[in-house]
């Protein structure tokens, strides 16, 4: 169990690009220093968007026996921050600047029985868990969620390893997880680990947090990348530093900020640690709070967000529509 | 990784430790709902025990700024409480309070390594938690079997682990360390043969028509007052990666067939050992001594322990000398001879897991800390 959140850079060559659904690629990466990827782990690459290095983050879904390949899976996102649509522009032979791989979803071996629920993209993060269940025999069922046949990446893969064990529900059919049934089904000896849109996590969420079930053993990965609403272009006032920042939508507010020399604290950068909390003094337009760090409770109070992931939308009901111009926060910053 | 080293056992002096293996970290006895600290194989652990009796052993190291969790308190039915800033991990390692926060960060986790309670021990697996299968736990069934009986103590060794192992493995020092106990000329006259398997190697030594030595005399005694002949005298010492060896060892009257299997004129003994690494150069010595005769007698069971304390206490005297030794000569190698094979046997199997794991090397190239 090293500490493999401690980023250490390597070279990554592409050494295959396939499609594994649509709007989906298979990416696989070659590390020139190979380091093993346990269950649930992600690395960290540098893409050119827009003739600027960006940092983007992406689950490792398996992995070469002798450790060299990792295979990821890539959403096309349209109207994200950029980053899936510069992936899926790269080329067999291409180098790119990767981290080995960081681990802030881990799998824990030992619970008597587990659920892994995968939602689209977010099947990448749960696949390699699924193997090591299928490996050690232990007792697991893995719920994989999509639009339709076409938008589900490596179902036949998923389906050979785990046959029984895998069930499927796409949209196009009508057919969804029952959320609720699923969890009164479960007692406190069960560790559910989810990946998928933030809508499908919420509701899994939600209805766990009411029931009696115990909080920790519901496990997701934070990478904060999706909200309730779509990025928008919006405007940050410091008033008391004089400083006025468009914030575009491939980048966060502190992104913004920082690049606008204001000087800023981080840490996780993906709403886990708080730290890069700013305080709001008025607002025109409505948070899109992407982080775990607040509670619900104060999430409504509006007062402070975590910068490193949250978005301004514009007009209260989060509809770009209704609005003109683009939304504006003032704030305060430590 | 370089195959033709296992082609030749090497003598590497300062042996790495395998990590996919369960070493014992404490006594049942230890582990208590007050948390304790103790470091396996260069990992210092908390160990305490859940509401229901259950080991743990977490990282003694808080998520948030590495302060030792064993200086704090078990909380609700699983949890331990950092002592700093009052952050609570459950046994699986993960954060379940944040007392100045409405949330808790859901990275905030410690490492949570697999923990059994068997044989009066509570044993640890540090390395790959998907290959820890409690089935792989070295027998050492005489530890609390209804037909046994005895106890023993543990030994911090200031002595890398192997040290212990090649010096449990070849009992020809007997005669010179333990000269006034259990040591005599015959050990190192008699033959001995040894077999070896994937996971274990047995020296078998049969010391024929002698006269015992006075700590065999004595627990004869306690059988067969008044025995005064000679007896056939046994050592069959079994090795089960990586440190766990099991001595069965006794005398019996001279000719009643002991060494073709009738132990019945005789009194039989097993000396339980287990030896998890602490670092390079420090190790965990736990042992037992374990009778299958006059369960009834409390006395006995101390006098066999002190009795074994007292020998075990001269192998640590040498022991510590040894690796002082070895220290202070680093360009002088080791050097085999016909009574190491038990022991070299153990090298080959340690250096085969090693090389599974990727960590047969030098301790330089391993980073070993000196
Ligand atoms: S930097 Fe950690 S929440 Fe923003």
């Amino acid at each position: 169990m090293a500490a493999t959140n401690i980023e250490i850079w390597q070279q990554g060559e592409i050494i295959e690009i396939s499609q594994a659904a649509n709007d989906i690629k298979k990416i696989v990466i070659r590390q020139s220093n190979p380091a093993k990827a346990d269950p649930g782990s992600h690395i960290d690459l540098m893409v050119n968007v827009d003739g600027e290095m960006v940092r983007r983050s992406y689950s490792v879904a398996s992995q070469s026996e002798d450790l060299r390949d990792l295979t990821l899976g890539v959403f096309l996102v349209p109207n994200s921050r950029g980053g899936s649509i510069a992936v899926h522009e790269l080329a067999v032979g291409d180098q790119l600047d990767i981290t080995q791989p960081l681990q802030n979803f881990p799998l824990r071996v030992g619970a008597e029985r587990y659920v892994l629920i995968a939602g689209g993209i977010g099947v990448t993060a749960i696949m390699a868990m699924a193997a090591v269940l299928k490996r050690i025999g232990a007792n697991y069922t893995l719920m994989y969620a999509a639009r339709s046949k076409e938008a589900m990446a490596f179902r036949e893969e998923l389906q050979a390893i785990h046959g029984d064990n895998l069930q499927i529900f796409l949209d196009e059919d009508k057919n969804f997880i029952q959320i609720p049934e699923l969890i009164a089904s479960l007692d406190d000896n069960t560790e559910l680990y989810i990946c998928g849109p933030i809508r499908l996590m919420d509701a899994v969420r939600r209805i766990w947090l009411e029931s009696e079930l115990e909080n920790t053993n519901l496990r997701f990965e934070t990478f904060g990348a999706s909200g309730w609403y779509d990025p928008e272009e919006f405007i940050v006032r410091i008033p008391a530093k004089n400083v006025e920042v468009l914030v575009g939508k491939q980048h966060s507010m502190l992104e913004a900020l920082e690049a606008a020399g204001v000087d800023m604290l981080s840490d996780c950068r993906k709403g886990e640690c708080g730290l890069c909390e700013v305080r709001v003094l008025s607002l025109n337009g409505r948070v899109d709070h992407r982080d775990v760090f607040y509670s619900e409770r104060q999430k409504e109070q509006n007062e402070k967000i975590s910068c490193c992931v949250s978005r301004i939308v514009t007009s209260e009901s989060g509809l770009a529509a209704d609005a003109s111009g683009p939304a504006v926060v003032e704030i305060v910053t430590t | 990784m370089v195959a033709q080293n296992l082609g030749s056992t090497t003598t590497t002096k300062i042996t790495n430790y395998p990590l996919n293996a369960w070493y014992v970290a404490a006594w049942d006895y230890e582990v208590t709902r007050k948390p304790m600290s103790r470091t396996i194989a260069d990992r210092p652990l908390a160990l305490y025990r859940t509401e229901d009796g259950k080991p743990v052993a977490l990282a003694d190291a808080c998520w948030h700024r590495l302060a030792p969790l064993s200086m704090g308190k078990v909380v609700g039915k699983d949890g331990i409480q950092c002592p700093y800033h009052g952050i609570v991990f459950n046994a699986a390692g993960r954060c379940i309070s944040m007392p100045a926060q409405e949330t808790v960060n859901p990275s905030a986790t410690v490492p949570s390594f697999p923990a059994v309670q068997r044989h009066r021990y509570v044993w640890v697996w540090l390395g790959d938690p998907t290959l820890a299968d409690p089935d792989t736990i070295p027998n050492m069934f005489q530890m609390d079997h209804p037909e046994w009986t005895g106890d023993g103590r543990t030994i911090h060794a200031d002595c890398n682990y192997q040290l212990i192992v090649d010096n449990l493995m070849d009992l020809t020092h007997e005669e010179f360390v333990h000269g006034s106990s259990i040591g005599q000329a015959e050990l190192s006259e008699s033959d001995f043969t040894t077999t070896h398997d994937d996971t274990s190697v047995t020296v078998t030594r049969w010391m024929k028509g002698i006269y015992p030595p006075p700590f065999w005399k004595k627990n004869l005694h306690d059988v067969f007052p008044g025995y005064e002949g000679k007896v056939d005298r046994w050592q069959i010492i079994r090795f089960e990666a990586p440190g766990t060896i099991c001595i069965d060892v006794g005398v019996a009257k001279a000719d009643t067939g002991a060494p073709e299997g009738d132990r019945s004129q005789g009194v039989n003994a097993f000396v339980m050992n287990t030896i998890s690494p602490e670092s390079s150069k420090t190790s965990h010595y736990f042992w037992s001594i374990q009778r299958n005769y006059r369960l009834e007698s409390q006395t006995i069971t101390t006098q066999m322990r002190e009795g074994v304390h007292g020998v075990f206490g001269e192998d640590e005297v040498m022991l510590r000398a040894q690796q002082r030794a070895i220290d202070a000569n680093p360009d002088y190698e080791f050097y085999n001879i016909n009574i190491d094979a038990g022991g070299m046997w153990v090298r080959r199997l340690l250096e085969r897991q090693l090389l599974k794991e990727g960590r047969l090397g030098t301790k330089q190239e391993e980073g070993w800390t000196e």
